[in-house]
C-alpha cells in the first residue's frame, strides 16, 4: 500500500506537470495577446507604448522563460496578477471559489439524492412502466444541455414571478442565499441525477442477479430488507466512482449555469478569462480545476479500497 | 466480426425476417426507443441535407421590417432580433451539428484507434507514454480543454471541430487499448503470425475489427456529447462564429434578455439541440444493447 501511494503521488505530479505544459503553450499559440486587445479597443497605435506594456507584463520573453517564471511563482504561492484587474490573481479567484464550491456541493447533493433512489426504484421494477418512464425521463436528462434548462427555470421565474432572481453578495438572509443557488444547483444537478441514477440502475441490475440475493430471499428477508440493506450496498461501489468522474462533469455544466444565472463564481470567471487573455487568471484557474480533479480521482480510489475489502492496492 | 451472417444472426434471434425492410422491422420491434431514436436521426440528417429545399428563407440574410416577430405566419417559428427566419436557422443550423457531430467523432476515433492500437499492441514505452498523455488529458473537464483550445485557434467551424475531438481521442484510444491488450492474446493472432503475416497486417487486419463493437458503442455515446460541447462553445461564445446558425449561438443571442421578451428564441433552439441528443442516446442504447450484451441493463 505505501509503495503503490508513492507511485500514484509520482504520478499525480507528472500529470499535473503536463497539464501544466500543455496549458501554457496552448495559451500562447493564440495570434495576438492582452495588449493587442486593449490596444484594438483603445484604439492606440503607438508601438513603443505597446512594446513597453508587453516588457512589463513579460510577453516579450520565450514561452520557456515565462514558463519557468510561472511555476517557479506558484512554488512559493505567488500566482502574478491579473493582466485586466490588475489585481493579485489569488485575490481574484479566492473570493470567488466558496460560491462555485457550494453550487457544485449542492448540485452533487441533488444529484445523488434523486439519482439514487430513482435509480434502485427502477431497477427493482426492472421493465415495468415505472421503469420505462425513469429510464426515458433520465435519458431526456442527459439530452438537455444544462444552460437550456437553466433559462427554461428562468423563463419559469419571469412567468411565476414576474422577475428574474438576482444573485446578491451577501444574501439578504441564510434562505435567501440557500435558495438562490438551489435553482441553478438543480439545473446543474438534474444532469448528474440522470447519470447517476442510470449508474445505480445498472449496477443494482448486476448485483440483483447475484446468488446472495437469491439465498437472502430465500431464508425471507423482506424484499426492503434485500434491497437497501444487501443489494444497494454493493451496487454503490461503481456509483461512487462515478461519483468523483462527476467532479468533471460538473465543472463543464457549472461553467454554462453560472453564465446563465450571473452568479459570480469560479466557472464564469474562467469564461471571462479565456475571453480576455488574461493568461495568469486562466493559467492558474485551468491548473486549479486540474488539481482538484487528480485529487479527487485519488480520494475516490482510496475510497473505494475502504468500501470494497477485496480491493487492495498492492504494487 | 468480419464474415458474421448477420441474416442467419437475425433469423436465430426469432426474426422469421426476409428482406432488408423485415429485418428492420423486427430491430425495431425488439428495440422501440432504439427505432425512435432512428427516426429522429433520419429526421436530423433529412434537414441537414435538405435545408435548402425545406425552407425558403436564408438563414443569414436580414430583414428589420420582421425582427423579433412572433411565431405563426410565415414565419413559422418567428424571427430573431435582426430578422432572419428562426426556423431556417434551426434547419440550417442542423448542418452545423451534424458536420460538427460527424468530424468530431470521426477525428476522435481514428486517432483514438491510431493510438490504442499502437499502446495496445507494441505495449512497452509506446503504451507508457501514451497512457501518460492520455491520463493527462482526462484530468481536464472536456469542456475545459475544448474551450481553451478554440479560445487558442481562434473562432471557426474547423477550429471548433479541432478544439472538440482532440479532447475525445483519450477516451477511445482507452477503449481501444484495453481492447487490443484482450485480443492479442488470442489464438488466432498467434496462428497470423505463425503464417508470416506482418505484424501492422496482424493488429489492422485481424485485432483492429475485433475491437470495434466498443468504439462504436463509445462514439454513439461521443455523436451526442460533441452536438452538447459544440453548443455549450458556441453559447459561450468560443465556438461556431457569427452568422452561421449554430444552435448554441441562437442561444447566446437570445439568452437572457429574450426571455421575457421573445421566448421562441430560447425555446426552440434547445428543443432542437435536446431532441437529437436525444435521438443518438437512444440510438446509441440501442446499438450498446446490440452489440455489448454484457453491458444490458
Amino acid at each position: 500500500m505505501g509503495a503503490y501511494l508513492v507511485r500514484r503521488f509520482g504520478l499525480m505530479l507528472l500529470t499535473l506537470f503536463g497539464i501544466s505544459v500543455i496549458i501554457f503553450v496552448l495559451l500562447r499559440l493564440v495570434p495576438g495577446d492582452i495588449v493587442d486587445i486593449l490596444f484594438d479597443s483603445a484604439g492606440m497605435v503607438n508601438p513603443a507604448e505597446k512594446l513597453k506594456i508587453q516588457q512589463d507584463l513579460g510577453l516579450d520573453k520565450p514561452i520557456p522563460v515565462q514558463y519557468a517564471a510561472w511555476i517557479g511563482g506558484l512554488m512559493h504561492g505567488d500566482l502574478g496578477y491579473s493582466y485586466v484587474s490588475e489585481k493579485p490573481t489569488l485575490s481574484e479567484i479566492l473570493p470567488r471559489l466558496p460560491i462555485t464550491a457550494k453550487l457544485a456541493g449542492m448540485a452533487l447533493g441533488f444529484a445523488v439524492l434523486i439519482g439514487v433512489p430513482l435509480g434502485v426504484i427502477s431497477a427493482v421494477r426492472q421493465n415495468s412502466w415505472v421503469d420505462h418512464v425513469l429510464r426515458v425521463i433520465s435519458l431526456a436528462g442527459l439530452s438537455m444541455p444544462s444552460f437550456w434548462l437553466g433559462l427554461l427555470i428562468l423563463m419559469g421565474f419571469v412567468a411565476a414571478f414576474g422577475t428574474l432572481p438576482i444573485y446578491t453578495e451577501p444574501p439578504k438572509t441564510m434562505l435567501d442565499g440557500f435558495l438562490l443557488l438551489a435553482v441553478p444547483a438543480a439545473a446543474v444537478g438534474f444532469r448528474s441525477s440522470a447519470l447517476v441514477m442510470r449508474l445505480t440502475r445498472s449496477s443494482m441490475l448486476e448485483v440483483l442477479r447475484q446468488d446472495y440475493i437469491r439465498t437472502a430471499r430465500a431464508k425471507g428477508a423482506s424484499p426492503g430488507a434485500v434491497n437497501f440493506n444487501h443489494a444497494l450496498r454493493n451496487a454503490m461501489l461503481p456509483v461512487v466512482t462515478v461519483i468523483g468522474i462527476e467532479a468533471a462533469f460538473l465543472i463543464g455544466g457549472l461553467i454554462v449555469t453560472e453564465t446563465v444565472f450571473n452568479i459570480p463564481g469560479v466557472a464564469r470567471f474562467l469564461v471571462e478569462a479565456i475571453r480576455w487573455r488574461d493568461y495568469p487568471i486562466v493559467q492558474n484557474l485551468v491548473m486549479f480545476i486540474a488539481v482538484v480533479v487528480v485529487v479527487m480521482n485519488f480520494l475516490v480510489d482510496m475510497l473505494y479500497a475502504v468500501l470494497d475489502p477485496r480491493i487492495k492496492y498492492s504494487d | 466480426m468480419a464474415g458474421t451472417d448477420y441474416s442467419a444472426e437475425l433469423n436465430k434471434a426469432g426474426a422469421n425476417a426476409t428482406g432488408v425492410f423485415g429485418q428492420l422491422r423486427f430491430l425495431a420491434r425488439s428495440y422501440p426507443l432504439g427505432a425512435i431514436g432512428a427516426a429522429i436521426m433520419v429526421l436530423f440528417v433529412f434537414c441537414a441535407i435538405f435545408a435548402d429545399l425545406i425552407t425558403r428563407f436564408d438563414p443569414l440574410s436580414t430583414n428589420a421590417a420582421i425582427s423579433l416577430a412572433r411565431p405563426g405566419g410565415q414565419h413559422w417559428l418567428g424571427a430573431d432580433f435582426m430578422g432572419r427566419d428562426v426556423f431556417a436557422r434551426l434547419v440550417y443550423g442542423a448542418r452545423i451539428s451534424l458536420a460538427v457531430a460527424i468530424s468530431c467523432t470521426a477525428i476522435g476515433s481514428i486517432l483514438g484507434i491510431a493510438i490504442g492500437l499502437a499502446a495496445g499492441y507494441l505495449g512497452g514505452w509506446v503504451d507508457l507514454l501514451t497512457q501518460r498523455l492520455t491520463d493527462i488529458m482526462q484530468a481536464l473537464p472536456l469542456l475545459v480543454l475544448a474551450l481553451v483550445m478554440s479560445a487558442a485557434l481562434g473562432p471557426s467551424l474547423r477550429t471548433t471541430i479541432i478544439a472538440i475531438s482532440i479532447p475525445l481521442v483519450p477516451y477511445s484510444a482507452r477503449v481501444i487499448r484495453s481492447n487490443t491488450l484482450a485480443v492479442r492474446e488470442m489464438a488466432m493472432v498467434e496462428a497470423a503470425k505463425a503464417v508470416g503475416m506482418s505484424e501492422f497486417r496482424v493488429a489492422v487486419r485481424h485485432v483492429l475489427p475485433n475491437t470495434i463493437a466498443p468504439l462504436i458503442v463509445l462514439a454513439t455515446a461521443q455523436f451526442g456529447s460533441t452536438i452538447l460541447t459544440e453548443a455549450s462553445l458556441s453559447f459561450l461564445g468560443l465556438g461556431i462564429p457569427e452568422p452561421y446558425p449554430s444552435w448554441g449561438r441562437m442561444l447566446s443571442e437570445s439568452a437572457a434578455e429574450y426571455i421575457r421578451t421573445a421566448p421562441w428564441l430560447v425555446i426552440f433552439p434547445g428543443i432542437a439541440i435536446s431532441l437529437v441528443v436525444f435521438g443518438t442516446n437512444l440510438l446509441g442504447d440501442a446499438i450498446r444493447d446490440l452489440l455489448d450484451p454484457r453491458q444490458r441493463g
